[in-house]
This record gives structure tokens, C-alpha cells and sequence, in this order.
């Protein structure tokens, strides 16, 4: 039987995709186990309260969201010739404007649902502080992602790499590990 | 146009996907606070060191699964329908190949790390956790994704849209679930 594209059977190849994503899979998870290195020295505070165990996917999963939003936007408005690194671009602002709503709107329900979550568990924790941890590491978090999302575009745009291939895969992953890194901070201040 | 949205206007549109991953973050974070996987955690040294990992993966094997069912569907060269259709098995082949081996590595990684900073841990129980853990969730990412994908495709739904909250909510609920079913069964077995 002959394929009417032979070429493009090779880009579907298990040998190829396989060898292909494999290293890339090796590297993310041994980056990850940065972040799995921070909750394991903190497994007793987590186990004695859930309400933390609850936010740490949240936090993980809301941080790389709003990275990839974040970094696609800016990419395209950089293409479209909207952008300009400087912070009176109005579409920056409104990309950043944007982000820390988001964070605001996300983070705050979040510390609600992980406080009671957590009294459903068997925690203890009250419910202003662990509004007050999911709120701080939240806003912390869409700092972090503004000020990386806008460097990565710019360096790889300067480097002469296009945007879309590189920034989304390292700012979300950046932004997964600095989550938790960064949740684990403001608990052991406010803790 | 794309360029000017205001700031309220990439609230509004972000908000609904934000949400779904929270709603998703916030089942997984339930299961991961329950008395039973606190005990597992307790018991198992190495379970947190390699749940970031874990779930990360999860979203780079079958996201990029997605991504190029999706493609093909839009280049035509493969079929919205389950048939023994060579790229098609070729790419379910890979992204298990890939499931697995990653696990596997982790739970390698994992022991080494534990070895490392002296705290102990069985390679064997490491393994088997995840061996477990991926073989499940190979399993039901990949049936998911092919019915949601081929389901939506042929009623009209761009897949693009769909794959990332898709992989993003399964991802992390049954990851976490099947890490829990992955220590009953390795407790079972030694």
C-alpha cells in the first residue's frame, strides 16, 4: 500500500516522538523535583494542617494558567506590533492589569474553599490566615509572572528565538516550581 | 482586535478557563488532604518529593498527545474515528511509551534524591507506585482524550480549545487519585 504522504508518516513515528519528548519529559521532571524538594521538608507542617495540602495543586496548576495566558498574549501583541518593553504600553498594562486581577479573584475564593476543605479534613487552621497565606503567595505569584513573562519575550525576541516555541514551555514551568517555593515562604512567615 | 483588549476584557475571557483548573486544583488538593493519602505520605517517604513531577508530566505527555491529534484532524491525515489507522496507534503507542518511562524515572530520580539527602526509602516501592500510578492514568488520559477530541471534532469543536482544560483537570484529579490507588496495591502485593 502506497501513503499518499511519506513524509509525513515519519513525523508520526513512535521512534520519533518518542526520542523527541523523552529528554524534555527527563529535564521537566527532575526541575520539578525543586518544588517536590520544598514540600517534602514541609511535610509535617502539611500534614498537620490540609488546608496547605489543598493549595498546593491549586497553586501549581493557577500559576502555570496564568504564565501561558500571560506569555501568549504578549507574543502575539509582539507580532502585531501592539508591545513595546516599556511600562506605559498600554497593552502591557492591560496584560498585567489583568493578571493581578485574576489573582485576586482566583487566589481569594481559593483560600476560602482550601480553609473549608480543610475543616472538613480535621485541620485547625483559621479561616483569615489561611486567606491571608493564599492571597500573599497569590499576588506574590502574578508578580512573578508579569516580570518573567516580559523578560522571556523580550530576551528571546533580542536573541532572535521565536517567542512562541520558547517562552510558554520556561515561564510555566518557572512559574509551577516558583508556586510552590513561594506558597512555603509565606507560610513560614505567617506560620 | 487581539492586540487592544482591555484589561477587563482578558478577565472576562481568561477567567472561565482559570476557573476550570481551580475547580480541578481544588479536587485534587481534597484528595491530597485526606486522611487516607495523609497516611500514605506519612508512610511512604518520597510520595510529596515526587507529586510535582508527577503531575507535571502528566500535562506534557498527553497535552502534547492532544495537541498533535488535533493537528492531524485539521491536516486531514487522520480520521475522527477509532479505527486501526497507523499514525493514530503510532501516536497512543509513543505517548504511553512515554507515560510509563517518565514514571519510571521519576521514581528512580525520587530514590536517588531520598538516598541522597539520607533519608531512606524503597526503590521498589517507588517504582511501584508509579508504575501503577501510570499505567492508570495512561490508560483513562489517553480513552478521555481520543472520545473528547473525536467526539468534539465531529460536532464541530475545535480540539485546540478543548485539550488543555481537558488534561489539565483530569491530570491533576486522577493523578493524585491514582497515586493513592498506587500504594494499596504495592502495600498489597509485598
Amino acid at each position: 500500500m502506497t501513503d499518499p504522504s511519506p513524509t509525513a508518516i515519519d513525523e508520526w513515528s513512535i521512534r520519533r516522538i518518542v526520542r523527541t519528548m523523552i529528554p524534555l519529559l527527563a529535564a521537566l521532571s527532575v526541575l520539578q523535583l525543586v518544588s517536590g524538594t520544598v514540600l517534602e521538608t514541609y511535610e509535617a507542617v502539611l500534614l498537620r494542617y490540609p488546608a496547605l495540602l489543598v493549595l498546593v495543586p491549586v497553586q501549581i496548576g493557577t500559576a502555570g494558567n496564568l504564565a501561558s495566558i500571560t506569555c501568549s498574549r504578549l507574543t502575539t501583541q509582539l507580532y502585531l506590533g501592539t508591545y513595546e518593553f516599556s511600562p506605559s504600553n498600554p497593552a502591557l498594562r492591560a496584560n498585567a492589569a489583568a493578571v493581578f486581577g485574576l489573582a485576586a479573584t482566583v487566589f481569594g475564593a481559593v483560600g476560602v474553599a482550601a480553609w473549608a476543605i480543610g475543616v472538613a479534613l480535621g485541620g485547625s487552621l483559621a479561616l483569615g490566615l489561611v486567606l491571608l497565606i493564599s492571597l500573599v503567595s497569590g499576588m506574590l505569584l502574578a508578580l512573578l509572572v508579569v516580570v518573567a513573562s516580559v523578560v522571556a519575550v523580550e530576551v528571546s525576541y533580542r536573541v532572535g528565538l521565536n517567542p512562541d516555541d520558547t517562552t510558554i514551555p520556561v515561564v510555566t514551568n518557572l512559574c509551577d516550581i516558583a508556586g510552590v517555593l513561594i506558597l512555603f515562604a509565606v507560610v513560614s512567615v505567617v506560620l | 482586535m487581539p492586540g487592544h483588549d482591555s484589561a477587563r476584557e482578558i478577565y472576562r475571557q481568561a477567567l472561565p478557563v482559570i476557573g476550570v483548573s481551580l475547580i480541578a486544583g481544588l479536587f485534587a488538593g481534597t484528595i491530597l488532604g485526606s486522611e487516607t493519602m495523609r497516611a500514605n505520605i506519612a508512610e511512604v517517604p518520597g510520595l510529596l518529593l515526587l507529586l510535582p513531577a508527577f503531575l507535571a508530566t502528566r500535562g506534557g505527555v498527553y497535552g502534547s498527545l492532544g495537541a498533535r491529534l488535533s493537528t492531524g484532524l485539521h491536516q486531514g491525515i487522520i480520521e475522527p474515528r477509532f479505527r486501526l489507522d497507523r499514525r493514530l496507534t503510532n501516536a497512543i503507542v509513543a505517548s504511553f511509551l512515554n507515560g510509563m518511562t517518565v514514571s519510571v524515572f521519576i521514581a528512580v530520580v525520587t530514590y536517588l534524591t531520598l538516598v541522597l539527602f539520607g533519608d531512606g526509602g524503597s526503590l521498589f516501592q517507588l517504582v511501584g507506585v508509579m508504575v501503577v500510578a501510570g499505567f492508570l492514568s495512561a490508560v483513562l488520559m489517553i480513552t478521555v482524550l481520543i472520545a473528547v477530541i473525536f467526539v468534539g471534532y465531529r460536532r464541530g469543536l475545535d480540539p485546540d480549545n478543548v485539550i488543555g482544560p481537558v488534561v489539565t483537570t483530569l491530570g491533576d484529579v486522577f493523578g493524585v487519585f491514582f497515586l493513592l490507588v498506587g500504594v494499596a496495591a504495592v502495600r498489597a502485593v509485598s
